[in-house]
């Protein structure tokens, strides 16, 4: 009758490509799969309770915690994280240069900006920036604040974040 | 942080879930967002042997409004479809303030509204709203439907009225009979902390008159708090600045605080009270405006 997904391999669709999960309990969360499974590390485990925000990835384009979904629930969603907002080529080398030119607008002004110090955040709010950015590409300080509202940095004091946001809406605005 | 054991079972259809829930025999969960069931099972406050995931169930992340103004919430809504709902902003006051304040908008795009309700937190939003609305939750078990009003629906926290083998499948809000006004104001220390005190109020009103009032509390109590003397008092008469004032000392003689690292017992009373206060006054400020 139902589906039972017991030890054996599923399939997630990540950053637009199959990744089978062999061996694995489906209890894992997904943030646990990534990280462990695939060696996609992008994505930080810290709370494990959803408070945090620095595991964000998007899940069919909404910004969800992975550590609250499990695996087995993301089967068939279109899973993006961080690694994946990088539009990689493949014929080059992952040296330090070649990855810094690959970063997007938003790693840059992050960057640029400061908004980056221990950097375990990071990530998390990457992610979170790039999808109120994708939704909403001229938001208000209220509505920058409330997007990451859910993403706790203990570090920069968020002034040299919304720093990097404000810089990238107003480039993105400059190439329209 | 990691849960116990449990099988996993993904159906695909309600009846299919019903039966798994009926083979798990009380020991199986139901998971839709999962917001607070996941961490609930990290930290093995909850330790089920069965999840049974409905995300795959088809035709459940509705939102609805009839043509009376009936309100339908499939077991899948998220918060954030509620948030963004141009639908509840037209027709639902109380719910178009209480979506935009769940938790952090990250947990929002998961989390669902009958989920909430069955988690019973006294710290959930939605309880008191759905309390303040008089609001019903469909059960769907072996034996076919019912109907179960929310106010009836918690327990005590953390407890639900749901057999072992029924799922909450839609939350309602009943057709208003008035103009339905009200607001849900909460208090947080941080965005995504539980509540120090929230207040749903939900109102209808008809020629100037409250007809149905309706006051739900979050976070001052054991469980959710139906203040339904407050809400009594405001019901045949005018809104006034006296009946506001009444209305908000009952509200705050219903709450039930505990002192603790959010605040001292007289503190969230003092917060009960000024909430209502706020919020009708914003209910005859919109009345103003509208005659």
């Amino acid at each position: 009758m139902s589906e039972s997904i017991g030890n054996e391999m599923y399939t997630l669709r990540i950053n637009g490509q199959d990744r089978p999960v062999v061996d694995a309990w489906v209890g894992e969360s997904l943030l646990y799969v990534l990280r462990e499974r695939l060696e996609l590390p992008g994505a930080k485990g810290a709370c494990e309770q959803g408070e945090c925000g620095s595991c964000t990835v998007l899940m069919d384009g909404d910004a969800v915690c992975s550590c609250l979904v499990m695996a087995a629930t993301a089967v068939g969603a279109e899973i993006v994280t961080v690694e994946g907002l990088i539009e990689k080529d493949p014929s080059m080398a992952a040296t330090a240069e070649v990855i810094a030119s690959q970063i997007t607008d938003v790693q840059q002004a992050f960057i640029t900006e400061g908004g980056v110090q221990c950097g375990f955040c990071t990530p998390g709010l990457i992610v979170a920036v790039h999808h109120l950015l994708d939704k909403n590409p001229d938001p208000t300080e209220l509505q920058v604040k409330e997007s990451i509202s859910g993403n706790i940095c203990r570090c920069t004091g968020y002034g040299r974040i919304f720093a990097a946001v404000e810089a990238v809406v107003q480039v993105r605005k400059a190439s329209r | 942080m990691y849960p116990t054991r449990f099988n996993y079972e993904s159906p695909k259809s309600i009846a299919e879930a019903i039966a798994l829930l009926h083979q798990g025999g009380g020991e199986a969960k139901i998971l839709a967002g999962g917001q607070s069931l996941v961490p609930m099972m990290r930290l093995r406050f909850a330790a089920p042997e069965m999840i049974v995931d409905i995300n795959n169930i088809p035709g459940l992340d509705y939102l609805t409004v009839d043509a009376d103004g009936t309100i339908h919430i499939g077991a899948l809504c998220r918060h954030s479809d509620l948030e963004k709902s141009s639908l509840l902003m037209a027709h639902q006051p109380t719910m178009a303030a209480a979506a935009p304040v769940i938790a952090d908008p990250i947990v929002r795009n998961r989390g669902t509204l009958v989920g909430s309700l069955c988690h019973a937190d006294p710290q959930g939003d939605w309880s008191s709203v759905m309390m303040a609305l008089g609001g019903i939750v469909v059960a769907q078990g072996p034996n076919g439907r019912r109907s179960i009003p929310a106010a009836d629906f918690v327990k005590g926290p953390f407890q639900n009225m749901l057999a072992f083998d029924e799922i909450a499948i839609e939350a309602i809000v009943p057709a208003p009979k008035g103009i339905p006004n009200g607001g849900y104001l909460k208090l947080e220390r941080r965005v995504g902390d539980f509540a120090t005190a929230g207040v749903a109020v939900a109102v209808e009103s008809s020629q100037g008159l409250i007809i149905r009032a309706g006051i739900g509390l979050t976070g001052v109590g054991g469980s959710t708090i139906n203040a339904t003397a407050a809400a009594q008092s405001l019901v045949g008469a005018p809104l006034t600045a006296g009946s506001i004032a009444h209305a908000a000392d009952l509200a705050a003689q219903a709450a039930q605080p505990r002192s603790d690292h959010r605040g001292s017992a007289s503190y969230k009373r003092q917060i009960v009270k000024t909430f209502v206060v706020r919020i009708l006054s914003g209910v005859v400020e919109s009345m103003e405006r509208a005659a």
